[in-house]
């Protein structure tokens, strides 16, 4: 059964120096709060995971949370550069950033395997490309592996599963046992719930009965670790029905990113002086 | 008769970026189904369904199927997108279930660079993988866009920059090498039919799949294109000259990029002045 606990009390005792996170929401439902209680935190050594590390991770990286990133792409989508991400892999700034880099399909399908207790998943994808290549270069364990169909004889390709300490996500509602409901733009965030050892999930509200609502994704009170009730948890990112995107400040980031001190002082004014869930 | 109405004139001058957009709306036909990048491809493929191609289903990869946005949205995931959807299906879904069959008629993509055979890097310039002289966002839903999709369209601005003769990082393949690549591969899609740049349009080859320049919008020439390619450029005999936007297309642009916020091009590779991360 999940708890319901404060913000702080969820990532305290939810994720630790050293474990590896996923932290989903394709564009909508961002974590944000989540997030910035972790840079808060001063969790270290995280490998972080997500397909679309957005600003959330970029603040992440640039405050030096993360050892690794495992994602499929690393934009300020329709802005430009995630320049602290950049900074970490072309200047090793604040410190060296490990990647390990897949396609959407690919992030998608690890998860999935995740998700269902399998080794790996598979799909057709990455042939010719340079992700293939440089699969298991650099020391690193190959995630990408050609395998024969044993029925056809095709040739298909394997991913790793991908198996996170703990799965950050935020949605729209839960009810006071912790069920979880969310919908709109759904992404992976069941699959990483559902991979993850631990789960964290901020709601926009917590009511009293979950109203059934078509085509809504609900994730049973059991399968999750801990709710913790965090309105506007996902600015600048959105939650469909509470909240809209806040495209401006996507396009703002660009310049504070952009800058190691005035990203310093973007962290020191809106993460470290702020309390849990108001940033 | 008002054609020599200055007034009228100067509405109708319109930007490259414009008539590139414009260029790309026009591959698309109406009842198609699109799966579409951000950014240019997506006001291309915008503008299409404001235009001649009313029936023309958007794909995103947030899983937005259907989509009908009356504005543009600035990403893949913006609420509009979900709200006016035929469907929402999740992102393990739109992958596996959608694009990875050949459901998808046609791939809209744009590029950091691109070469002759239509490959695409959006990952890494310079240096190598490990140590990138600039590091790009990646590959996102592109290499399996590229891959199964029925046929393919990139739209990308063009100079020595992007046009390159070979990509720095393999992010999505084209024709790889030449003929017989993408059936080796296995690619089930057909691969890249045109690019489509802020100069004119290229087309592969039927022979040898190299892009070849076939089009060109007004007032540019054949040499102009030559000289913003890596590469020897191959020029059709007889270039089409592709006609400007006419008034109701730049009218339905505009006043979807009315709602945009003011952004910076992406995958700029440029270091930036004053940039305190640039030391190279």
């Amino acid at each position: 059964m999940a708890e319901i606990v404060s913000l702080a009390e969820a990532v305290q005792r939810a994720i630790h120096d050293g474990d590896s996170v996923a932290m989903e929401g394709f564009t909508h439902l961002i974590p944000f709060a989540a997030g910035h209680e972790v840079i808060r935190q001063r969790r270290r050594d995280l490998t972080l995971i997500r397909m679309t590390p957005d600003l959330i991770y970029d603040q992440l990286i640039g405050a030096g949370c993360a050892r690794k990133l495992i994602f499929s792409w690393g934009g300020n989508p329709g802005v430009g550069s995630l320049h602290r991400f950049r900074d970490a892999v072309e200047h090793a700034w604040p410190a060296a950033l490990e990647i390990e880099e897949h396609s959407h399909a690919g992030m998608a399908n690890r998860y999935v395997a995740g998700a269902s207790g399998l080794p790996f998943a598979v799909l057709r994808g990455y042939n010719g490309t340079g992700l293939e290549s440089l699969n298991g270069d650099h020391g690193a364990a190959p995630t990408i592996q050609p395998i024969t169909c044993p029925f056809t004889g095709e040739t298909l390709t394997a991913v790793a599963a991908i198996r996170p300490d703990v799965a950050v996500i935020h949605a729209q509602r839960a009810d006071r046992s912790g069920n979880v409901q969310f919908w709109g733009i759904a992404g992976v965030q069941k699959e990483a719930v559902l991979a993850a050892q631990r789960s964290v999930v901020t709601v926009e509200e917590i009511v009293d009965r979950l109203d059934p609502r078509p085509g809504a994704v609900v994730l049973p009170s059991w399968t999750v670790s801990y709710v913790a009730h965090v309105p506007g948890g996902a600015h600048p990112s959105y939650a469909l029905g509470y909240s809209v995107r806040d495209n401006d400040y996507y396009v703002a980031w660009d310049a504070i990113g952009r800058d190691r001190d005035v990203f310093s002082g973007w962290l020191d004014e809106h993460v470290y002086a702020v309390p849990a869930g108001k940033s | 008769m008002t054609g020599l109405n200055p007034a009228a004139v100067s509405e109708l001058a319109y930007t490259a970026d414009e008539m590139m957009t414009v260029a790309a709306s026009r591959a698309l036909r109406d009842g198609m189904t699109c799966f579409v990048g951000i950014g240019l491809p997506s006001a291309a493929a915008n503008l299409a369904r404001a235009t001649h191609a009313p029936g023309l289903v958007l794909v995103y990869e947030s899983g937005t199927i259907g989509a009908k946005p009356t504005e543009l949205p600035l990403s893949i995931g913006d609420g509009i997108l979900a709200e006016t959807a035929d469907a929402v299906v999740s992102v393990p879904e739109i992958f596996n279930y959608w694009l990875q069959p050949g459901r998808i008629d046609v791939g809209f993509l744009s590029a950091a660079q691109i070469d002759r055979f239509g490959n695409i890097n959006t990952t890494v310039i310079g240096g190598d993988y490990w140590n990138p002289g600039v590091r790009l966002p990646g590959a996102g839903g592109a290499p399996e866009i590229a891959a199964s999709c029925r046929e393919v369209i990139v739209v990308v601005r063009q100079s020595r920059r992007s046009f390159v003769e070979r990509v720095d990082f393999v992010t999505s393949v084209g024709y790889g090498s030449g003929p017989g690549d993408r059936e080796r591969l296995g690619l089930t899609g057909a691969g890249p039919k045109k690019i489509i740049t802020d100069l004119g349009v290229l087309e592969p080859d039927p022979a040898t799949l190299e892009f070849t320049l076939t089009g060109l919008f007004p007032g540019v020439s054949a040499a102009a294109a030559k000289e913003r390619t890596g590469w020897d450029l191959a020029v059709a005999l007889d270039p089409e000259i592709i006609a400007g936007p006419t008034p109701a297309e730049l009218d339905a642009l505009r006043n979807l990029q009315s709602f945009v916020p003011q952004t910076h091009p992406t995958f700029s590779p440029k270091p930036t002045p004053g940039s305190t991360t640039d030391d190279r």
